[in-house]
């Protein structure tokens, strides 16, 4: 694939990363276009903070080459520096400087200047909503308030491109859909996003294209519809009150997979309703009482698994 | 604006951050000026009498000794200032901060040269404390502006030396717990010199020893300019040792620094 580096904001071939002889990145190829959300999903271990330290030219590769914004990191790492901003899964503002203080440290680094630094550091300060901790120290702030002043000392010198290290990790659900609407802002205004994610739904909501990765290898990259679509059909799940019908719907439907301690059967479907009413005609035909039915329809869940043979969480569908 | 004037920019920035952070963590560097001060007036007012009687001067014994063992205090005041440099570039290492600064692009040096920058101006206020509370309690110098000069650029040479020790101490530390307790030899070579009492009352062996290590050659110069005791080569020396000292400590320092930060 010819791309010309105007269009990618980051594009990978080969990357390779072993720490010892424990092989963390194997042969990583990926393109980002410029003005997109990228997630790299993946469980723990899977390699994503390593992707995102090599990205963010924090450590260097041991193999293949990377160009950010269009700068080789090889050659160049301080015109990718100048272009991007990250944000670790380890908090990475100064714990002994006030939320002020550590927006003006930022804007002192990036020469802008004592009124500029400060306009900017006040903007940032209400715009995400931390007003309230101008002058205080981040020992007391929420987990939510401690990401948002993160994020915001990497917005402070306007960067293109911003890497987020799990942007959501051990935030509650509430702080979580702030950082989302934060994110999709961002790219609103024409930022490029690569983040890491081990949540599936957060992939899915947020971004462009996903890539999963699993131990140090990409398995499959597409938009969420796309992966969805490369795992055979969904189920619908049928819940029987006794065994007697748990027994005559499997001789009707044979295939599928029956579970007798929860007495439910799974039927395979693509969770359209001509199938479902197919489904229901049958069982009017042969008489078989169900208690309950539900429709699944195959999410990043059953993507996970099917392309990695291990489920990523522990409500990994079975088959 | 040039890259060297972006390097100074930044290192000034650095400087600004880590005084702030000295003011909002006082515990330590009031433990930093507190210690040699304690000291003193330990090696003054408890050994003072017993130790000045055995210099053998014509006055008495605590007042002889004050003049003696100043020096020796200082260095023993640069020695307690540098393992506060150990303790804050460690703890400063801990911090998620550090691996913002490595992906942005501002100077490398900075980061380091903050702390060093920083850690002189600690090192001179205690100086300025230890050298007032001496005064205070008797330490009368002989020596002309000129001398005095001299002395603090002696003081300011030996605590730059060991100041980049500290930094690479505190670098090579794995935790900070470590970089408090690695730079404690330093406290303790005052005491294996000249600094407490005269070389040639200690055995031989240990007396070679305390006649040829830095911290001696640095005392005596000291001694020298402010009190007028006889110098001889400990000036060049000294110079060589602390210009060997900052060499070793900065290259040590750099090459930490700037080694991949995950391993």
């Amino acid at each position: 694939m010819t791309t010309t580096p105007s269009q990618l904001a980051i594009s990978a071939r080969g990357l390779r990363k072993a720490f010892g002889d424990q092989i963390v990145l194997d042969g990583i190829d990926l393109n980002v276009p410029e003005g997109t959300i990228f997630s790299l999903l993946g469980p723990n271990g899977a390699g994503k903070t390593t992707m995102i330290q090599i990205l963010s030219t924090l450590i260097a590769a041991d193999d293949g080459e990377a160009r950010v914004a269009g700068h080789d990191l090889a050659r160049d790492p301080d015109a990718a520096r100048a272009a991007i901003g990250v944000t670790g899964q380890f908090s990475a503002v100064d714990n002994l400087l006030t939320g002020e203080e550590n927006l003006i440290l930022m804007a002192d680094l990036h020469h802008l200047g004592r009124r500029e630094g400060r306009h900017r550091a006040a903007a940032l300060l209400d715009r995400f909503d931390l007003v309230e901790a101008t002058k205080k120290t981040p020992a007391t702030y929420s987990g939510g308030m401690r990401r948002r002043l993160d994020l915001a000392m990497t917005l402070v010198g306007d960067p293109r491109i911003i890497f987020l290290d799990e942007p959501t990790a051990g935030l509650d659900p509430r702080s979580r859909h702030t950082m989302w609407q934060i994110i999709r802002d961002l790219v609103a205004g024409g930022i490029t996003i690569f983040l890491t994610t081990q949540y599936l739904d957060e992939a899915d909501r947020l971004a462009d294209r996903i890539a999963v990765l699993d131990h140090g290898k990409l398995v499959a990259e597409g938009t969420a519809d796309e992966l969805k679509r490369r795992v055979p059909g969904g189920h619908i799940r049928l819940q029987f009150a006794d065994t007697a019908g748990l027994e005559s719907a499997a001789r009707a439907f044979g295939e599928g997979s029956r579970d007798d301690d929860a007495l439910t059967l799974q039927v395979p479907s693509d969770g359209g309703v001509r199938s479902l009413r197919a489904l229901l005609d049958r069982l009017d035909d042969e008489s078989i009482a169900v208690d309950g039915l539900s429709v699944h329809t195959p999410d990043l869940d059953d993507v996970f698994f099917a392309l990695t043979g291990h489920p990523n969480t522990e409500k990994g569908s079975v088959r | 604006m040039s890259t060297l004037s972006y390097a100074v920019s930044d290192s000034a920035t650095m400087l600004r951050r880590s005084l702030r952070h000295m003011l909002r963590y006082l515990s330590l560097t009031l433990f930093v000026i507190g210690i040699p001060v304690i000291f003193l007036l330990l090696f003054v007012y408890v050994f003072g009498g017993t130790l000045g009687a055995g210099l053998g001067g014509p006055s008495g014994g605590r007042a002889a000794y004050v003049n003696y063992v100043v020096p020796g205090i200082l260095l023993l005041t640069v020695a307690g200032a540098v393992q506060g440099t150990a303790i804050s570039v460690a703890m400063d290492m801990t911090e998620g901060i550090i691996a913002r600064f490595r992906t942005m692009a501002i100077s490398r040096a900075a980061v380091l040269t903050g702390h060093v920058l920083a850690s002189m101006i600690q090192t001179m206020l205690s100086l300025a404390v230890v050298i007032a509370v001496a005064l205070l309690i008797g330490f009368r110098p002989t020596a002309s502006p000129v001398a005095w000069i001299a002395a603090l650029g002696v003081l300011m040479m030996i605590a730059f030396a060991l100041i980049w020790l500290s930094v690479a101490l505190g670098l090579v530390a794995k935790s900070v717990e470590t970089a408090s307790n690695t730079p404690m030899f330093l406290m303790l070579l005052p005491f294996f010199g000249s600094g407490f009492v005269p070389t040639d009352s200690l055995p031989a062996g240990l007396r070679q020893f305390a006649e040829y290590q830095p911290f001696t050659l640095v005392t005596e110069t000291l001694r020298g300019l402010l009190l007028g005791t006889p110098i001889g080569n400990s000036a060049y020396s000294a110079i060589a040792w602390c210009g060997a000292i900052a060499l070793v400590g900065y290259l040590w320092a750099r090459a930490l620094f700037n080694r991949d930060p995950v391993r």
